[in-house]
């Protein structure tokens, strides 16, 4: 995480165009998005967004309350990332010819990765980890070649009991004390 | 009940309060005209010309009733019409319910005939909307539609509702309609505030528009006099505080009044309520004012958006100060007081103009209206010149186009007025502006409504020219206007009165006419090509580089 990036959590209804909405209000106001994941939570009714951005304080305070403010946000929350699990998930398709694979696959094990496709001069390899160390795998194991690589993009929870349910809210913080 | 989803439709309106809206028809709407048909005794619906003027009007209505407006189009041209009309409330954070119609869900997202995504398109200029795709949900989704409008800071919905689902039924009952209610800030959120604002020397408070939604112009005033704070507002705050009261200083911003920009710049505390720190006030964010910056917002996005705030209260402006003031002490500044005044009478502009006075036409209207006289305006010199010199008394009066600038907001604006307030209506327009939008002049005809529209005709793009003068070596590219539009036979074929201003000497005769006039009147007001709006505060720039004089 550089010193700039901010981790947002945001709990959002489950429905057609709230990603929109939510991209929208970024583009709308210049801010960039690092990584946005989302997916439906335990309760189908709602979505986790996972949201990664790049900004001084004052970025990440008008992003919190401008999402805040919209009717489909029912919390949003920073996560600071010494309290909480930030996973990412990685998927990158290298060169492997035969004369390398030992050589892969050792390097694939000091980083507990995992290797999911096999073809006569390729291989897919998965890796879940912080952000820093799925860079740390790819820079290693770019001097193979990379054909192709997916990442989703950081998804987070805070440790501990909590729930998002229980953060304040922006908003709300302001008007209840 | 089993309903048709557009009968639900008029049947919430119905509960909802709704008793005027401003509409258009067409294919994808006309099952819920169909229903409007058999409610016209419960409300009144006024088709405009144009669904822009119609949005307008609907936008205007709610600033004049401090209810929530409503206007209804149809799918694609209909909607992506309101699309101005919508952006327009937005930025001045007016409610509105704008319904429109689509195409069946069975045909949306295929391209069909007048398909428009338009809650696509609204996203940015919505609180919030919706898409309704399922029968059930139509009736909780209109109530929540209202509830979201009005609450907070208020703002526009849009629900778009297909073709099939007008048609379809189900089950409804009334839902009850929710009140807005406001918390009550908590003490320790307000005590520095409290604290600075107790200790500040010499405060200047800057209103704006959020005091008139919230209905605090009484506590304003209690607020203004316990702490002997002179009072400056934004366009959006006139009228929110009473323009011959003692303490007001006039107008803030790029083309506020002098002295109020000088006051800012001596002040130790401004203290914002209900105002944003639009770059039309605070062009130059950090040279803006050198003492604190006490914050009063019902939006906590607001707080240290544009400006940096040394303390603030997030909440209804009437429920914060009814809730700070037992805690604000009772002072008197008579020197401060005293330095304002004194800038009040020096900071003053050099008037000049060159054929028919727009100032005096305006100071005419003033001075033979009464107090509650609602005056409108299109956007450009005329509608900064209306700001300076007519003296707003009470909130709701001054109907304007304030953050987004839309040229062709007056016409609309000003029938939703005179519908609301059973008032006349002043409208003042330049004629860039008028030709915008002149087409509504028919729907005022057609109401029978006494809207007396002042064209300030300067042959001219008047803002853009001084632009142009200012910034642009006096290039004046399209900004000349030379259009053949004779305003008498347009009057005329529209069924209005008319009326010409040629000379200083016929103003007052002229605007007593015009205000006493039964129908709609347009008055040919013939002003000089180059008269200025000043003083001028060039954008990012701060009260140092004020412009009180330039040639033509
Ligand atoms: C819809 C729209 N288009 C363009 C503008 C840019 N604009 C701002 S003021 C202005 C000139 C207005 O001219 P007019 O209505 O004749 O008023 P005047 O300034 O002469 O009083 C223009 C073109 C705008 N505000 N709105």
């Amino acid at each position: 995480m550089g010193e700039n990036q901010h981790i947002l959590t945001a709990l959002v209804s489950n429905k057609a165009g709230v990603l929109n909405r939510v991209a929208g209000l970024f583009s709308k106001r210049g801010y960039n998005i690092e990584s946005l994941s989302v997916a439906f939570t335990e309760d189908r009714k709602y979505s986790r967004m996972t949201i990664v951005v790049n900004g001084d304080d004052y970025v990440l305070e008008q992003i919190t309350k401008q999402l805040d403010k919209l009717i489909d946000v029912i919390h949003v929350a920073q996560l600071k990332p010494e309290k909480s699990v930030n996973r990412e998930l990685l998927l990158v398709k290298i060169n492997a010819p035969a004369d390398k694979r030992t050589e892969i696959e050792s390097t694939i094990r000091m980083y507990k990765a995992k290797a999911v496709d096999l073809s006569p001069k390729s291989m897919i390899i998965e890796l879940t980890g912080e952000s820093n160390k799925i860079d740390g795998f790819l820079q290693v194991i770019s001097e193979y070649g990379i054909i192709e690589m997916a990442r989703t993009g950081l998804t987070a929870l805070q440790r501990g009991f909590n729930s998002i349910k229980q953060f304040k809210d922006a908003n709300e913080e302001e008007i209840n004390g | 009940m089993k309903l048709k989803g557009a009968k639900i439709v008029t049947e919430s309106l119905i509960n909802e309060g709704v008793d005027t809206v401003f509409c258009y028809p067409g294919g994808s709407v006309l099952d819920i005209f169909d229903e409007l048909y058999f409610v016209q005794d419960k409300i009144k619906q006024v088709v405009t010309c144009h669904e822009q003027g119609a949005c307008h009007a609907a936008d205007a209505y709610a600033r004049i009733s401090g209810k929530v407006g409503v206007v209804i189009a149809t799918s694609g041209p209909g909607a992506t019409n309101l699309v101005t009309g919508i952006a327009n409330a937005y930025m001045d954070s007016v409610p509105l319910v704008a319904i429109t119609g689509n195409v069946a869900l069975s045909l949306l997202g295929r391209d069909s005939f007048q398909e428009v995504d338009i809650a696509g398109v609204t996203i940015p200029i919505t609180k919030h909307n919706y898409i309704v795709k399922d029968i059930n949900e139509l009736g909780k989704i209109i109530s929540d539609a209202f509830y979201i409008a009005k609450s907070g800071r208020p703002g526009p919905v849009l629900i778009d509702i297909p073709k099939n689902i007008q048609q379809a039924e189900c089950e409804w009952e009334p839902i009850p309609v929710r009140q807005v209610t406001h918390r009550v800030p908590d003490f320790k959120k307000c005590q520095s505030a409290i604290d600075i604002i107790n200790s500040s020397k010499k405060p200047l408070i800057y209103l704006g528009g959020g005091s008139i939604s919230s209905e605090a112009s009484k506590e304003v005033l209690e607020f203004a006099q316990k702490i002997d704070a002179p009072v400056a507002c934004s366009m959006m705050g006139l009228g929110g505080f009473p323009a011959s009261h003692p303490l007001y200083l006039g107008m803030i911003g790029m083309h506020g009044h002098a002295n109020v920009a000088f006051t800012s710049q001596e002040c130790d505390t401004l203290i914002a309520i209900g105002a944003r720190f639009s770059d039309r006030v605070a062009s130059d964010r950090v040279k803006f004012v050198k003492g604190k910056v006490v914050h009063i917002d019902i939006d906590n996005a607001e707080i240290n958006k544009n400006v940096k705030t040394s303390a603030h209260i997030v909440g209804d402006i009437k429920t914060v100060l009814n809730t700070i003031l037992p805690y604000i002490n009772e002072s008197k500044k008579p020197e401060w007081i005293e330095r304002c005044q004194e800038l009040k009478k020096t900071k003053v502009l050099k008037e000049t103009t060159h054929s028919v006075s727009p100032r005096e036409i305006l100071r005419s209207i003033s001075r033979q209206t009464p107090n509650d006289q609602i005056i409108a305006t299109d956007v450009g010199q005329h509608q900064m010149w209306t700001a300076q010199t007519c003296s707003f008394e009470q909130p709701r009066t001054f109907v304007t186009s304030g953050g987004l600038g839309t040229m062709g907001f007056g016409m609309g604006a000003a029938i939703g007025a005179a519908i609301a307030s059973k008032k006349r209506v002043v409208l003042v327009t330049g004629d860039g502006s008028f030709h915008m939008n002149f087409n509504e002049v028919v729907t005022a005809v057609v109401q029978k409504l006494p809207i007396a529209v002042f064209v300030f005709n300067n042959n001219t793009l008047g803002m853009v020219r001084q632009w142009q003068k200012l910034f642009y070596q006096r290039h004046f590219s399209n900004t000349t206007l030379n259009r053949p539009t004779n305003y008498e036979y347009l009057a005329k074929a529209f069924g209005a009165d008319y009326l010409e201003i040629n000379d200083n000497d016929e103003i007052d005769q002229k605007v007593k006419l015009a205000i006493t006039c039964q129908k709609p009147v347009i008055v040919n007001c013939k002003i000089g090509i180059d008269d200025n709006v000043l003083p001028m505060i060039p954008s990012g720039k701060s009260a140092a580089d004020i412009i009180m004089e330039m040639g033509d």
